[in-house]
């Protein structure tokens, strides 16, 4: 497939990424060429036509039954539940009686992209006001019917009601009339004072639940067209290699074996270079088929890379000067070369892999005339647009049912898997459905950027920092997904962690890429996971130069409430509030008794951060022995602003924190000839029962607008753990300040 | 060759499958019951977790051979009509998030409670660690796993 760029995209980092994928505008990179009328500015991308909501987001049968509608993928988060009772709170439904049901793959309707931590802070404001525009039409048909004005009617529990004595009519009954009445402008409507919510802000049971624990729930690998067959695929372990030659003989030999034959995915869009298709009747066969396939690679270039390699060049760049400068405020080289004591720290984190339970897998048909799909996507729209072109169809003959998802992460806003399913299902002719082994899953990823970290500064006697200095060195993420390549400035690779809250007259931040052939994308709470870390463990070590206490030094270089553009950040990005960050701060150490003396062997720890719109610190209390550590305790304190499903919410921190607790305390993706080592869990471990910490959730409340809860609590686990890992040694002959992600047992010692 | 065995609490012959073929397969591809899922394939994820005899067993090396004469549950065969004490819990306290492991972890839990109706803390994490969920609601589960049996998290 060739690669097709159309429009040349700007720097383009996640954001903008995700909104004008919404539109089209990612299926750019991957080669399939957008309608006339699509936009990359993502301003354009979202207007609509008028679309009428009572068959876009509610459809309700004569009988009364409301179907609201989902256009964001379920991959764990809640989504499924988050949105709806948005919907549900201005149309005035009774939440027990609804059903949920997934939007179609219509962009002229939808915007699908499920990422950023953005869907109930993008959809917030437009689901409200479809609601409530739905709410008005069905209001409008009963006052119709009664002859009398809409001031009078009003919606209650699923009927348009009015007068002494009450009389009704359920939206079952006036329905029909309603989706042929003027669709009112969403912008006019009146939404629901906040004061008289019923549903949103209140703890509410997961819609899917049911289904996920008695085993009917359909994710994507469970769909089952008739006909289906299974197909692996054996793709060059090294990173882009191809295939130089293969026979198939002895994996056709393998019972229920159909067919083999080689397939060519490339681009930027794919993470791999083309490979071999074994179709068998089941995945056993086809995993087995492809044990006996004999291929012979072309590694190409890449299979001289090394984790090792990496690092060396992580270390070169560092000592090279200086990297391009993302911020650059006062002088902070000249104060750092002209300081009698300063500090410095250095940094590394490892490449990570998503790791979905559900491992990537696509189903696909492909006809003359059309095309029918099942794929676990957060980019519905992308994968159509990459079936069309393999299936040379219009977009809009190619169905795209949106799956249940064992998982998302990041991982699967690629299009790589579907790629490939579109290809074996061109070939073939047939139903088939592309599954990855978990090794495969871990082999060809989109890995979170391995990176390297050089931190100076100053603290002076009064506590002011004099100058904070950042180096990073990283295999970027931009470097692989922006049009400029290796020429971006890496500014994307620091997200709000160019942002610094701790006021410095002096900040230099500079940036040098490292090369990789790794693939690279987002992965939970993408730049903000190292920045985060960085950021957080600096100040703590800044802290405890000074003697002072963490979480007093953290405030009193926030200084007073005030809000700090995000620099860099896009035209409309909120500032950060100061106030809501150290509310957070205090709120987390207030919970986990901060300053309340722990005994010798025991620590606390305190990071908090900004990323998502959102505001989140975390204290971890730990006791330590040499090589044995425990995690007695997580406090988490979270400012999303309006919280739509508490209960919701409380379990996205949970998860992240176990998510981030894995990546701190397991293993590091590495590369060794130019392939990944890690294949399985048996060597690239989770966090397991034994070893999840009791997690507590504090949220802020807040009438601010909703803003990220699924990633935002990953960035302050790992600093927390590893600064209360430095309080809990503070007796300790050697006091453990840990700065290599993850945590070996060696560090511990 | 004929491979039978008793698939929850009915018996069910197979006469057209390879004996080495993994029971996960056998249930996934053969017998369409998808609610038993494949995560790894090596034993270590726990998503494939079954009853044989009563057992938590991973299915995903098991050879459909091995498996017969024995009596295999699954999620499918727990209760109708999802009302399994544990199923309750489950949803009482929100444990899913994503879900694609959960059949495994309730299958684990259910073997667990059987032989040890009041689990302790201890005895919960020694019976659960063998099934990871990638979302981390392990608190849930364990949180699930006292509701169940009655006792206090």
């Amino acid at each position: 497939m060739a690669t097709h760029i159309s429009t040349e995209l700007k720097s383009l980092d996640r954001r903008t990424f995700l909104k004008t994928s919404a539109a089209g505008g990612a299926a750019l990179l991957i080669g399939f060429h957008l309608p006339a009328h699509s936009s990359s500015d993502p301003g354009q991308a979202q207007e609509k036509p008028p679309i009428n909501p009572l068959n876009a987001w509610v459809r309700i049968t004569p009988d009364n039954h409301v179907t609201l509608i989902l256009a964001k993928s379920e991959m764990g988060q809640g989504i499924m539940t988050a949105l709806p009772m948005i919907l549900a709170e201005e149309l005035y439904l009774d939440w027990n009686k609804v059903s949920v049901e997934q939007a179609p793959t219509d962009p002229k309707v939808y915007d699908l992209g499920t990422g950023g931590s953005g869907s109930v802070a993008g959809s917030w404001l437009p689901l409200r006001q479809a609601g409530a525009a739905a709410r008005e039409m069905l209001i409008a048909a009963a006052a119709k019917k009664w002859e009398v004005g809409t001031d009078t009617c009003k919606a209650q529990n699923g009927y348009v009601v009015h007068g002494h004595p009450e009389r009704s009519y359920s939206y079952g009954e006036l329905v029909a009339d309603a989706a042929l009445l003027p669709i009112p402008n969403f912008k006019d409507v009146a939404l629901k004072n906040s004061r008289d919510f019923t549903i949103l802000g209140h703890d509410t049971h997961r819609v899917d639940a049911a289904e996920k624990a008695n085993g009917t729930a359909k994710f994507g690998i469970d769909s089952r067209p008739d006909g289906l067959l299974y197909a692996v695929i054996a793709r060059c372990p090294v990173f882009y290699g191809k295939v130089a030659s293969f026979d198939a003989a002895k994996a056709k030999a393998v019972p229920g074996v159909r067919d083999v034959f080689q397939i060519e995915t490339s681009g930027r869009g794919a993470s791999t270079t083309g490979g071999v298709a074994v179709l068998a009747d089941n995945s056993w066969a086809a995993i087995q088929g492809r044990k006996a396939l004999e291929v012979k690679w072309d590694e190409g270039a890449a299979a001289k890379e090394s984790s090792e390699e990496l690092h060396n060049q992580f270390v070169a760049n560092a000592a090279a000067k200086p990297g391009s400068v993302i911020r650059n405020e006062g002088d902070a080289d000249a104060i750092l070369a002209a300081a009698s004591k300063k500090l410095e720290a250095v940094y590394e984190l490892p490449f990570a892999a998503h790791v979905c339970m559900e491992p990537m897998n696509c189903t696909v048909h492909i006809q003359s005339d059309r095309a029918e799909a099942w794929v676990p996507t957060q980019a519905p729209q992308w994968a159509q647009g990459v079936i069309a072109e393999a299936a040379k169809l219009p977009p809009e003959k190619v169905t795209v049912h949106t799956t249940l998802m064992g998982g998302g992460f990041g991982r699967r806003y690629q299009a790589d898997f579907v790629m490939e399913a579109a290809q074996v299902a061109k070939k073939s002719g047939k139903p088939v459905m592309v599954l990855w082994t978990r090794e495969d899953d871990m082999h060809h990823d989109f890995y979170r950027p391995a990176s390297y970290h050089k931190c100076q500064g100053i603290v002076e006697a009064d506590g002011n920092l004099a100058a904070w200095k950042h180096f990073q060195t990283s295999t970027s993420i931009a470097a692989k997904w922006s049009a400029k390549g290796e020429e971006d400035n890496g500014q994307g690779e620091f997200g709000t962690g160019a942002t610094v809250p701790y006021k410095s007259p002096n900040i230099r931040i500079e940036y040098t890429l490292a090369h990789s052939s790794a693939p690279r994308a987002w992965w939970r709470s993408v730049e903000h996971s190292s920045s985060g870390f960085v950021v957080e463990s600096f100040v703590d070590e800044l802290a405890a130069a000074a003697g002072q206490d963490p979480l007093a030094f953290r405030l009193k270089l926030i200084g007073e409430s005030r809000k700090m553009p995000q620099f860099g950040g896009q035209p409309d990005s909120p500032p950060l509030d100061t106030a809501r960050l150290k509310g957070v701060l205090q709120l987390a150490a207030d919970k986990a008794s901060w300053g309340k003396t722990l005994p010798d062997t025991e620590g606390r720890g305190i990071a908090g951060f900004y990323s998502f719109d959102s505001y989140v610190a975390a204290v971890a209390e730990v006791s330590w022995q040499p090589r044995d550590l425990k995690i007695k305790r997580l406090v988490c304190a979270v400012d999303c602003g309006r919280v739509v499903n508490p209960n919701g919410v409380r379990a996205q921190v949970e998860s992240a924190a176990i998510y981030a607790l894995t990546a701190t305390l397991k293993d590091a993706i590495t590369v060794e000839g130019g392939r990944v080592v890690q294949s399985n869990f048996n060597d690239y471990h989770m966090l397991r029962m034994n070893e999840a910490p009791p997690i507590e959730v504090y949220l802020v409340e807040s009438v601010e607008k909703p803003t990220g809860i699924g990633e935002p609590t990953v960035p302050v686990i790992a600093p927390a753990l590893c600064n209360a890992i430095f309080n809990a040694t503070r007796k300790s002959t050697k006091q453990l300040r840990l700065r290599r992600l993850p945590i070996r047992a060696e560090d511990l010692a | 060759m004929a491979i039978t065995f008793t698939l929850n609490g009915k018996s069910q012959t197979l006469t057209d499958v390879s004996p080495d073929m993994p029971l996960l397969w056998v249930l996934r591809d053969v017998l369409n019951m998808t609610g038993t899922k494949f995560g790894c394939g090596i034993m270590q994820c726990g998503a494939c977790t079954v009853h044989i005899n009563g057992e938590a067993s991973r299915s995903c090396m098991l050879p459909i051979a091995n498996v017969a004469g024995k009596k295999v549950t699954t999620i499918e065969g727990l209760s109708a009509d999802g009302s399994h004490p544990v199923q309750k819990a489950w949803i009482e306290e929100d444990v899913p998030q994503c879900g694609y492991c959960q059949s495994g972890q309730i299958m684990s839990a259910v073997a667990l409670l059987a032989k040890k109706p009041k689990p302790t803390d201890a005895e919960i994490d020694d019976a659960m660690s063998g099934n990871i969920c990638r979302c981390g609601t392990y608190q849930r589960i364990r949180k699930a796993i006292h509701r169940a049996a009655g006792t206090k998290a």
